[in-house]
């Protein structure tokens, strides 16, 4: 670790200056964050959860689009949520009255969530329901594009949300955050007719200057409903996650 | 603003190493931190100077070294420089890169500072003489 001497003994002098001495340490600033987010995937590898972090600016549509997921999941799959807000209780409010167990982080002035956090709450908040195992565990992150990009939580698949009223040029003024995203779903598109600036090809456009190859797809959740594509990316991805799980599990098997 | 829980992650960081090499006060901490990496300098910088109260490196001062954006082509197989949201291949246009430098952030080196062996010192609270 230390290029002067090695530092081998605990009360070596060191050539003049005897004071200074420069330690090269080359280690990734979040890594205690990073190894936390290993922890908290080993207890969804554990139980075979596909783990989604939802992100998106405040009031893009991420609750209300979970709503209506669990509605078109219901009987499929079961669905589970952890909610990061600032100060209220009221979005897993919102998803128990639809019947989903969510359990809230608040955050209070952090403007994300941290793997640390949801460790914490993944001790708290049991990953099976009425002895049903949760097959989808969604983390809605706080409303923000900015820091959420920067914290691993151990989640498998990183959604992010741009809504038409946010304007198309997003990926470009937040590249961080859409550089990490698996998918980005274009929500409110049942107000693109009340939209003369939104075009679906810029957003698409903006997402490809960032130099990545994400999929995009669109929902309504508003008085219409119409969330068929990202409830099909859904059910293929739970497909996906459940033959890499089961080729581990053999592999693991036969060595 | 995450740059605060950032920098008291790099403190935490910095002081277990100053720790391991038993030395009683930190210098000069090399931060490199990519466009990409979404940290800012300047907050981290501003964060940094009330973080850094505490044991160990309430004197340290944070030097930023900036990494560039740089890109390799899948197509082409060309590297250029980019700028953050314009991740294409100057060469053939593609969007199929891959990063090769921009988002790091990383600890880089970290100065410091000891007192001499208490043998020849004659006052073992004395603080390192550059402080
Ligand atoms: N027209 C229309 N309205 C929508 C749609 N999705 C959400 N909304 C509305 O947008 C507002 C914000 O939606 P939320 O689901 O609370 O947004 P959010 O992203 O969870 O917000 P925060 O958690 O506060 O960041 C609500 O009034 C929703 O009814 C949609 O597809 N179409
Ligand atoms: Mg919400
Ligand atoms: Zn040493
Ligand atoms: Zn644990
Ligand atoms: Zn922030
Ligand atoms: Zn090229």
């Amino acid at each position: 670790m230390c290029e002067t001497c090695g530092c081998s003994i605990p009360d070596h002098k060191h050539p003049t200056p005897a004071d200074h001495h420069t330690v090269e340490v080359l280690e990734g600033l979040m890594s205690a964050n990073d190894r936390a987010a290993a922890h908290n995937r080993e207890h969804f590898n554990r139980t075979g959860v596909l783990v989604i972090n939802l992100m998106s600016s405040p009031g893009a549509g991420k609750t209300r689009l979970l709503e209506e997921t669990a509605r078109a999941l219901d009987g499929k799959c079961s669905i589970a949520v952890i909610e990061g807000d600032l100060e209220t209780e009221n979005d897993a409010e919102r998803l128990r009255r639809h019947g989903i167990p969510a359990h809230q982080i608040t955050t209070g002035n952090a403007c994300h969530l941290d793997a640390h956090q949801l460790h914490h709450a993944l001790h708290e908040f049991p990953l099976e329901h009425e002895g049903q195992a949760t097959d989808i565990l969604f983390v809605e992150n706080v409303g923000n594009l900015v820091c959420p990009a920067a914290f691993d939580l151990g989640q498998h698949l990183n959604v992010v949300l741009l809504s038409t009223t946010e304007g198309d040029d997003k990926p470009a003024k937040y590249p961080v955050m859409f550089r990490a995203a698996d998918l980005v779903v274009i929500s409110k598109a049942d107000l693109l007719p009340l939209l003369d600036d939104f075009s679906i090809e810029h957003a698409g456009n903006s997402l490809r200057g960032l130099g990545v190859e994400t999929p995009t797809l669109t929902t309504c959740a508003g008085k219409t409903v119409d969330i068929n594509a990202w409830v099909e990316w859904l059910t293929d991805q739970l497909d996906q996650h459940r033959n890499n799980t089961q080729q581990k599990a053999a592999t693991t098997a036969a060595r | 603003m995450h740059e605060l829980s950032v920098c008291q992650a790099l403190l935490d960081q910095v002081r277990d190493t100053a720790q391991a090499h038993q030395a009683d006060g930190v210098g000069m901490i090399t931060v490199r931190i990519g466009p990409l990496s979404g940290v800012e300098p300047d907050l981290l910088q501003q964060a940094f100077t009330i973080a850094r109260n505490g044991p160990l490196t309430s004197s340290a001062t944070l030097n930023i070294e900036r990494a560039p954006v740089r890109i390799r082509c899948r197509d082409c197989e060309q590297e250029n420089d980019a700028r953050s949201n314009r991740l294409l291949c100057s060469h053939c246009s593609s969007y199929r890169v891959d990063l090769i430098s921009g988002d790091e952030m990383l600890l880089a080196r970290v100065e410091l500072h000891r007192a001499e062996s208490s043998q020849n010192s004659p006052d073992p609270e004395r603080k390192p003489s550059h402080v």
